[in-house]
């Protein structure tokens, strides 16, 4: 299974230099979710620029709310047809009974690892520079397992899970992801001195499968100390593999360092299917100001739609799409609230656009 | 629990109903507490806690501080009453007192007994981990900004330590939440809000996975919310909680939290202002006594914390951190080389009592010492601002004894 993901790994990364390839490939279909919130106005810019730069994909179009009861049949059809999906963010309910959308989504199409790449894009005003991080983590067990219970009135279980089998296909992906894009070090981040078994367990894949990759550095650092280090020094980590929500926490906390989830670019890879959306904070859907003033910052969705052109070995739009976006970003002239501007998403856009060679 | 409160007011022994009147007459009457000699446990721990206790006593002597310590070291040997280092002297004794301060304390390698942080933990039943986290003026960080405090839930959650394997190759680890434990650390925390003067308290959840166990921590902050109407109630997903620190640290004020996100998310905080310094931790014990005990954190980073583990094999040695990373290690190196040249980590005079002497600062509010609290507290930011004598690790070359004495001079 493990194996079948290396492929998908390698277009998502590598840099192609032949051009020729991909113009005479024909279109593929996208599913795409536009999702909630600001959803539909960042996956709005992406159809434009794909449209301008004449990229050969054709979306599917759901509409499908977070407060659905569960993912429409026809959209599970149609990601498992065309195997790649693109979405805006969807709302997760806080404790109204209704189970996250994009943990099932996860969970169904076995979405297991969740890349999330954190860097700094020169341009962009941020507390630290030469952040280069990507993080991988663990998409379908651990504490989001979903199984809680009330033992008697006012006490509450919850069950974190860890298997061998999720933990050592993660480590296996973390460390084929490193080999592939010659990447130096992978961290493991555990709380292994307080869950000794659990944490313990995926300790213990990560570590087997780090003796097979003798070239690559393998360190293991506890979750708080792991925090605390990236806010001082985030420039000693490198790819890091993680259970589910540690990985959620350290991707978060990337971003932030790295000038916010607006420019964070992310995926979620199974062994058949993928689905990219915004790298950090998914579920968080901007608020209703930004909506109103459309003013959302669509960085973080076209630097995801660069990742998965690649998926669809398409590199040459990839590095087209992405130089545009850095050319944009770097000059400047036209950036959204949240990374230090007061443009409008279709500015940004415009800008994006005309940068499109 | 209730039996060992109940000997304490019978008077288990003949001088033990004493502390208990003055304790009640410092509850009552503020005013009071100029006249009568506060009692209060002190540990002055291993390698360079004792140091730096020294410059919390000679502080408090300077600042005419109406205190009277008990000092209690570690035993040598292995207490059958507590199965651990601590004796049951030194519990009694913070049992009695209701109020202690404690230096870093290693708890040696081996088998067979509880690490020294947990038998206090678990013996006094300290649920509440507060951890003020701010930047100090004068003293350059990236984040400038810094003024938050961080309350985490101590006892329970992901900490439960309820594990097993269900099958080979699969494993279960329970996360339990308790109304009791919940509402009594959301219960804290407004009351701290309130009488800290603090404006907002957020309780930092992942309510939209886990919507019993965090849901039910909500519902609990919630309700306790709705009794300190004059205090701002929010409710932020932990993640997007980790982003908003980083990019934006002035944003929050009080923050509260289950066992889990607290350790992560407050040793994020201590990140943020890196060089320093002034995590102290507090420890409540059961809330109608009100007792506290007051620790100054590690403040180490993982690298130092590398290094000294295999030599004092502790989880919190008592350096603090400054500089970069590799200068703190040689920083460290040279220390150990110094201790084991002269054999015994004490006297070295090189350590940073910042910690020690802002959790102490802690402890006199919590005595509604407020006054005395103020003026020392001010002597600290004083000397450190002004730059002129700092310990080695904030990049200085003053000794603890001369920095102390710099202190004291500013009061």
């Amino acid at each position: 299974m493990a194996r079948k993901s290396f492929p998908i790994l390698k277009q998502l990364i590598q840099q192609c230099t032949n051009r020729s390839f991909s113009s005479t490939a024909s279109p593929r279909a996208v599913t795409l979710i536009p999702g909630d919130g600001v959803g539909p106005l960042v996956t709005d810019a992406v159809e434009q620029v794909m449209k301008a730069m004449k990229a050969p994909v054709y979306f599917d179009r759901y509409e499908v709310r977070g407060d659905m009861k569960c993912m429409p049949e026809e959209v599970m059809d149609s990601i498992k047809k065309n195997k790649v999906c693109l979405k805006g963010g969807l709302m997760t309910p806080v404790g109204g009974g209704v189970s996250s959308l994009n943990v099932q989504m996860r969970k169904e199409l076995d979405l297991y690892a969740s890349i999330v790449h954190c860097f700094t894009l020169p341009g962009l005003p941020t507390r630290h520079n030469d952040v280069d991080i990507v993080v991988i983590r663990e998409n379908t067990e651990g504490e989001y397992a979903g199984l809680e219970h009330e033992v008697v009135p006012g006490v509450v279980e919850s069950l974190k899970v860890i298997t061998k089998y999720c933990s050592e296909r993660i480590a296996k992906f973390a460390f084929e992801y490193a080999d592939v894009n010659k990447r130096k070090k992978v961290t493991a981040v555990h709380k292994a001195n307080i869950m000794k078994l659990a944490d313990g367990l995926f300790l213990e894949s990560c570590r087997e499968v780090a003796a097979k990759y003798p070239e690559i550095q393998y360190e293991e650092i506890i979750v708080d100390n792991c925090c605390m280090q990236l806010v001082s020094k985030p420039e000693q980590f490198d790819v890091m593999v993680t259970p589910n929500l540690y990985g959620n926490l350290i991707a978060n906390t990337t971003a932030g360092l790295a000038g916010g989830t607006g420019v964070m670019p992310g995926g979620n890879v199974g062994t058949d299917q993928a689905v990219f959306e915004q790298g950090a904070s998914a579920g968080n859907v901007g608020n209703e100001k930004i909506l109103k003033l459309k003013k959302a910052n669509p960085v973080a969705l076209l630097l995801s739609s660069a990742m998965m052109l690649r998926h669809l070995e398409f590199p040459s739009f990839a590095d087209r799409l992405e130089t545009a976006v850095r050319r944009v970003i770097a000059e400047g002239k036209f950036r959204t609230k949240d990374v230090g501007g007061d443009s409008t998403t279709q500015e940004v856009v415009d800008a994006i656009i005309a940068a499109v060679d | 629990m209730a039996f060992q409160i109940a000997r304490r007011f019978l008077g288990g022994g003949g001088n033990s109903v004493a502390p208990s009147i003055r304790y009640l007459g410092r509850t009552f009457t503020s005013a009071a507490s100029e006249s009568n000699l506060i009692r209060a446990t002190l540990f002055p721990g291993d390698g360079i806690g004792p140091e730096i206790a020294e410059s919390v006593k000679q502080i408090f002597k300077v600042a005419k501080v109406p205190i009277e310590w008990e000092e209690h070291y570690v035993g040598k040997e292995i207490d059958p009453r507590t199965n651990s280092f601590l004796t049951w002297e030194s519990l009694e004794s913070v049992r009695r007192n209701k109020v202690g301060l404690k230096g870093p304390m290693a708890t040696p390698i081996g088998k067979g007994h509880r690490s020294l942080n947990l038998t206090l933990r678990k013996e006094l039943n300290l649920y509440a981990n507060v951890r003020p986290c701010y930047s100090l003026p004068g003293y350059k960080t990236r984040y400038d900004d810094v003024n938050l405090i961080t309350i985490r839930e101590n006892t329970e959650g992901e900490y439960s330590g309820l594990e097993h394997q269900v099958v080979r190759g699969v494993v279960e680890s329970l996360k339990i939440i308790t109304r009791q434990a919940s509402l009594r650390v959301a219960e804290y925390a407004f009351h701290y809000a309130k009488t800290h003067g603090r404006e907002r308290v957020s309780a930092i959840h992942k309510a939209n996975i886990m919507q019993k166990t965090d849901g039910l921590f909500l519902k609990c902050c919630r309700e306790v919310a709705e009794k300190y109407p004059e205090i701002k109630y929010e409710e932020v997903v932990i993640d997007n909680c980790c982003m908003m620190l980083v990019k934006n640290p002035a944003l929050f004020d009080v923050l509260v939290m289950p066992n889990l996100y607290g350790d992560i998310i407050s040793d994020l905080c201590a990140g943020l202002i890196v060089a320093i310094l002034a995590r102290e931790v507090l420890l409540l014990l059961r809330p109608c006594m009100v007792q506290h005990l007051i620790l100054p954190e590690r403040i180490v980073h993982g690298r130092i914390k590398a290094v000294l583990s295999r030599i004092i094999s502790s989880e919190q040695a008592g350096f603090v951190e400054g500089r970069s990373i590799v200068e703190n290690v040689l920083f460290v190196q040279e220390i150990i080389a110094e201790i084991r040249k002269r054999g015994k980590p004490r006297n070295l005079n090189l350590a940073n009592p910042t910690a020690l002497l802002l959790s102490s600062v802690s402890m006199l509010r919590h005595l509604e010492l407020h006054d005395k609290a103020d003026r020392i507290q001010d002597a600290i930011l004083k000397t450190i601002a002004e730059g002129k004598y700092r310990t080695g690790d904030l990049g200085g070359t003053a000794s603890t004894t001369e920095f102390t004495n710099s202190i004291c001079d500013h009061l």
